[in-house]
């Protein structure tokens, strides 16, 4: 009993003793730290989600206030508080709308496979192995990667089988941009919803081959778009955000529906029929216009 | 004469053939992750040894004059670890304000150094091997000594690396792995040495 007691009383006063010590020297080295730290800290998400690239939310506060980082380095944490952080630095409030991940793949299921893949259940690794268990090498390969690198709950492999994102849990920090081996997670405008979904930059025969939702780069949505917001680009179609007034005529032409909200067969159908309603109009109302030209020579 | 020599053996056996790293597999975890630039890698050895030494030291006279008089020897690990860790809070705490670039360089491996096994590694051996106190010290400071050693070398190696062709699977911390290894072979042939 005795040994169990001088144990604890020897240890106990070690401890004190240490714990002194290191009170005292902590104010002999006492390092003046800017009060504006704590407070932009304050501000900051606290998740230690590393999706500003430094080494925590202490980290990214000392960077802001160094000026190295922007105010609104920290996407978790929102436009308030980063207008918050703003004025800690005596900067005007930032103004920029709420961005989202997306992921630019909803093959899964659609999506030839070249092999079954039985390895560790991640995309790195998946990708390592004769380049990915996809014919597509562009394909999400729904091994959940990105899934694991969210802090905030926002990813799921849909029923599909590729990943997608919650917007409204998506504070858009970026880990899943940086855990996808294929670079297929981009930040969108959480307000647009008309969004293509292929990253396909293959040929049109390549890429048709390979998946039943992939983007070809036919062109037809980009001549459809009535505000050039859409563009065939590297042989896949993007969407120019800045343009798009969400119209969805894109998702009416898209012969793949490889843009969503995918258009159902009817509303396909009933596009088609009013086009072809309005051209033979301006055909009628064309030949009508020559015929009366015709009879005012004359 | 005899003391001189001893601490000679120690001196040497600690650099070389018993290098911690090398051949007692001792803190690894700090000597694969800041191993990537000669600095830092540097600036961690210095750390190591200062607080190896000072550990040494200290955990001689907690041990010899508190744990065994009192008859608590068994709890050595426990009341070492204690020491260690104040430390290296210590330390960094000194670092911090002495030499803020080092402090950032080192960055989380520096609070690592209380959990480095080397350091409870030295003073457990210490122990074990009833070192006096000036014996304790320099094997404390010739162990980190020979972990400075092996980690810069390994650092220029790695800095050396880039520059080398190898397969893309090796990228990383596999080739870093294999060329500890290979350290640790060539470290082997200093396994013989005796001083008399």
């Amino acid at each position: 009993m005795t040994n169990v007691i001088y144990a604890i009383v020897v240890l106990g006063v070690l401890g004190a003793l240490f714990g002194l010590i290191l009170a005292i020297a902590s104010k002999i080295f006492e390092v003046k730290k800017d009060p504006r730290e704590e407070a932009i800290l304050s501000h900051l998400a606290g998740a230690n989600c590393g999706g500003c690239g430094y080494p925590g939310c202490g980290g990214c506060a000392a960077a802001i206030l160094a000026g190295d980082a922007p105010v609104t380095a920290c996407a978790p944490a929102g436009a308030e508080n980063a207008a918050a952080i703003a004025e800690i630095m005596g900067m005007a409030a930032p103004t920029g709308e709420r961005e989202v991940a997306f992921v630019r793949c909803t093959g899964g299921v659609n999506a030839k496979k070249r092999y079954d893949y039985v390895g560790v259940k991640d995309c790195i690794s998946a990708t390592k192995v004769a380049g990915g268990p996809l014919e597509c090498t562009f394909g999400c390969l729904g091994f959940g990667s990105c899934v694991n690198a969210c802090q905030f709950g926002a990813m799921s492999i849909g029923e599909n089988g590729t990943a997608v994102v919650d917007p409204e849990k998506c504070t858009n920090c970026g880990a899943c941009m940086k855990a996808c081996p294929r670079h297929l997670i981009v930040s969108v405008p959480a307000s647009k919803k008309v969004h293509v979904t292929c990253a396909n930059q293959d040929k049109g025969k390549a890429a048709m081959s390979v998946c039943s939702s992939s983007c070809i780069g036919c062109g037809l949505c980009q001549k459809e778009c009535k505000k050039d917001a859409i563009h065939v680009v590297n042989g896949v179609a993007v969407v120019d955000y800045e343009k798009c007034v969400g119209c969805k005529l894109c998702t009416k032409v898209c012969p793949r529906d490889a843009i969503i909200p995918v258009a159902t067969a009817e509303e396909k159908e009933k596009y088609k029929a009013i086009k072809k309603a309005q051209a033979e109009k301006a055909a009628a109302a064309k030949k009508a216009a020559e015929e009366a030209a015709a009879a005012s020579a004359q | 004469m005899d003391q001189i020599f001893e601490l000679l053996a120690i001196t040497l056996g600690a650099i070389l053939a018993n290098n911690f790293i090398f051949s007692q597999f001792l803190g690894i975890c700090p000597f694969l992750g800041v191993s990537k630039k000669v600095d830092t890698a540097v600036g961690m050895g210095i750390a190591v040894t200062f607080v190896m030494g000072l550990a040494s030291a200290v955990c001689f006279v907690v041990n010899n004059f508190v744990l065994v008089p009192l008859g608590l020897g068994y709890m050595q690990t426990v009341a070492f670890i204690l020491v260690i860790a104040s430390l290296v809070q210590f330390i960094e705490m000194f670092l911090q304000k002495a030499m803020p670039s080092l402090y950032t360089a080192l960055g989380v491996y520096l609070p690592l150094i209380t959990t480095n096994c080397a350091v409870l590694g030295v003073v457990l051996l210490n122990v074990q091997n009833s070192y006096s106190f000036i014996s304790s010290v320099v094997y404390g400071i010739t162990g980190g000594l020979g972990f400075l050693l092996a980690i810069v070398l390994f650092a220029s190696i790695r800095e050396r690396l880039v520059f080398a062709e190898y397969p893309k699977a090796f990228e990383g911390f596999p080739i870093a792995l294999v060329t500890a290894g290979l350290m640790a072979l060539a470290f082997m042939g200093f396994s013989g040495l005796k001083i008399w």
